[in-house]
């Protein structure tokens, strides 16, 4: 910790990078969001039909399919072999976030990321109590029990309550009362459990956790050396545990942050002020030597074995 | 990190991660129990919605149907649409559509079904003939205007498989005791379920015509009736075939082999006579 602990998250990053700088990856964040909710709002409020259907499947062109795959998956465990465009459809999709990285999807398209960010941003304005913290393991148990109920019940069986396919769903073709899903995940987040939805529960984040394990695209803390300890970036990080391997890393540990937990939001991007996060790729080899702190740490037994 | 990896693990640690997985196990139980009941529940599609042509029995539907409404999108009457949550019976996202309100035209080339990505509407279905939707059913021929004698004829008029779906057949009416009462019958096995007749028929509010699922509509055929106008052939194969009795004095006036021939009949020797093709054994009778 440092002094500068103290300040409000990101005010140093807008003091030394400028409001644009700091904000950048959460304003493209943002605009991405709204940029793939739109695609699929220009059909119904305009009547252009660029793409038609939703997050589960759609037709871009009247060519372009693509399939969620991990609704397809359930499909599949509850024993129906799907036509051929769905594959290809899901094919294309799991693709890209396998290179992207899979939880490209939560910060960057799927559409209850921007009511947890409202309801963490909220959570903070309060000050509450970060509440019921799960395991991290959790979303895992809940992917295999949707699987597990998905083969029983020969149906798939996340779609029946998936707040993302709800609200989605519920944009472009009509809401219900599906609103009470998302209702429930704002609560969720704002007062029994900080970050609790997207950071511990969802399956479809865990699903597409896995599938980008080896994903391409990553945050590397490259510039490690020049933290000065604000915890800027550990106070914006929906998935704060990936962080420390990296960040506080020795010398000869990756500075890349390769957790597949990661959502490659771009946050801490934004928010450090001396620059020591940057995207690349999970094969860059910059050197990145250690934080002095973490370097004096790692001396000290060796002097004293030596000793 | 590496400290906790190197560090020996202990039966503490051992203990502690099966309290976690049982707690864990025990939580996705619960969870999961919720989440098949929401599941089994929702195969209870309610009457009155209608799936579009080609889709699969409803079991098998829900696990080929991926929600994405790529069918209602590509149908050009916007009969389909979603089951949105809380409003309509049908599971949240799945298409169908109400009969009275916007029934399904029987597109040529079924452009619901050519959308549908992963098969939930079986892409085999190429002719909308064969679509099978439901069953219209004349459900109220208390008020079915051809029931009671008039000639409305409307569900027949507009019915896509005039003549073979819906017959009008005609019979006496009994109030008048001098008309005719054109009643319109549908035939199962023609009837697509389209839903044009509901759409049409035209009573204000509910039609007097429905198209309800088959599972309704239909009953089981009666195996244990014999229709003897449908099928000839015996039960049994092997059934003894009994003597033809022909009608003679001292058998209940029939006729046995070698006994009295009556008058009238022509001799068995002549031209155009008769003789029994079989032979009893013993002579006369044979008691039965």
């Amino acid at each position: 910790m440092s002094e500068k602990t103290a300040l409000p998250v990101g005010q140093e990053a807008i003091q030394e990078k400028g409001w644009w700088k700091a904000h950048r990856f959460l304003i493209l964040r943002r605009l991405t969001q709204a940029f793939f909710l739109g695609l699929f709002l220009l059909g119904p409020w305009f009547g252009i039909w660029w793409v038609k259907g939703n997050l589960a499947g759609s037709m871009t062109f009247d060519i372009l399919p693509l399939t969620d795959p991990f609704v397809l998956l359930q499909g599949i465990v509850g024993q129906h072999w799907p036509e051929m465009t769905a594959i290809i459809g899901a094919l294309i999709v799991g693709v890209a976030y396998a290179l992207i990285g899979g939880r490209v999807y939560c910060s960057w398209v799927c559409p209850i990321n921007p009511v947890t960010d409202a309801a963490h941003w909220l959570h903070d304005k309060l000050g509450l109590a970060k509440g019921w913290q799960p395991k991290r393991n959790t979303r895992f148990w809940v992917l295999g029990m949707v699987f597990v109920v998905s083969a029983l019940t020969g149906t798939i069986a996340w779609e029946f309550v998936n707040p993302i396919s709800m609200l989605h769903r519920g944009l472009i073709f009509g809401m219900g009362f599906a609103w009470t899903f998302v209702l429930a995940v704002f609560l969720f987040d704002l007062v029994v459990s900080r970050r609790g939805w997207c950071g511990h529960l969802c399956p479809v984040g865990a699903f597409y956790g896995l599938l980008g394990q080896g994903s391409l695209l990553r945050v590397s803390a490259v510039n490690r050396a020049e933290c000065d300890d604000c915890m800027d970036c550990f106070a914006v990080c929906p998935e704060m545990h990936v962080i420390t391997p990296a960040l506080r890393g020795a010398d000869e540990d990756t500075p890349i942050i390769l957790s597949p937990d990661c959502t490659n939001c771009g946050r801490c991007v934004d928010v450090c002020a001396p620059d020591v996060f940057k995207f690349t790729t999970r094969f860059d080899t910059t050197p990145a030597p250690a934080r002095a702190s973490r370097r004096n740490k790692q001396r000290q037994p060796e002097a004293s074995r030596a000793a | 990190m590496s400290a906790a990896n190197k560090r020996k693990p202990k039966p503490l640690d051992r203990r502690r991660f099966l309290q976690d997985a049982a707690r864990a196990a025990g939580a996705c139980a619960v969870a999961g129990m919720a989440l098949s009941k929401l599941a089994t529940d929702a195969r209870a599609l309610p009457a009155q919605a209608i799936r579009p042509p080609g889709a699969l029995p409803e079991e098998d539907f829900l696990a080929a149907c991926i929600r994405c409404g790529l069918c209602v999108r590509d149908c050009p009457y916007d009969t389909l649409k979603l089951a949105e949550l809380g409003i309509e019976g049908p599971a949240t996202g799945t298409p169908y559509f109400t009969a009275r309100d916007i029934p399904c035209e029987m597109c040529d080339d079924i452009p619901c079904v050519v959308a549908c990505p992963t098969g939930a509407l079986d892409h085999g279905l190429t002719n909308i003939d064969d679509a099978d939707m439901g069953l219209a059913v004349l459900i109220d021929e208390e008020r079915c205007l051809n029931a009671l004698g008039l000639r409305c004829d409307v569900c027949y008029r507009v019915c896509p498989v005039i003549d073979k779906a819906i017959t009008l057949e005609r019979r006496h009416n009994e109030r008048s005791g001098a008309h005719a009462i054109f009643m319109p019958i549908v035939h199962s096995d023609h009837c697509t379920g389209c839903g044009k007749c509901e759409k049409s028929c035209v009573l204000p509010g509910e039609s007097a015509i429905k198209v309800l699922p088959r599972r309704l509509a239909t009953a089981e055929a009666a195996e244990h009736y014999k229709l003897g106008w449908e099928d000839r052939n015996p039960m049994v194969d092997e059934l003894i075939d009994l003597p033809d009795r022909l009608p003679g004095p001292g058998t209940d006036n029939l006729a046995a082999p070698g006994g009295y021939l009556p008058e009238g009949l022509p001799d068995p020797s002549m031209e155009g006579g008769f003789s029994p093709s079989f032979g009893l054994p013993g002579a006369g009778g044979s008691g039965q």
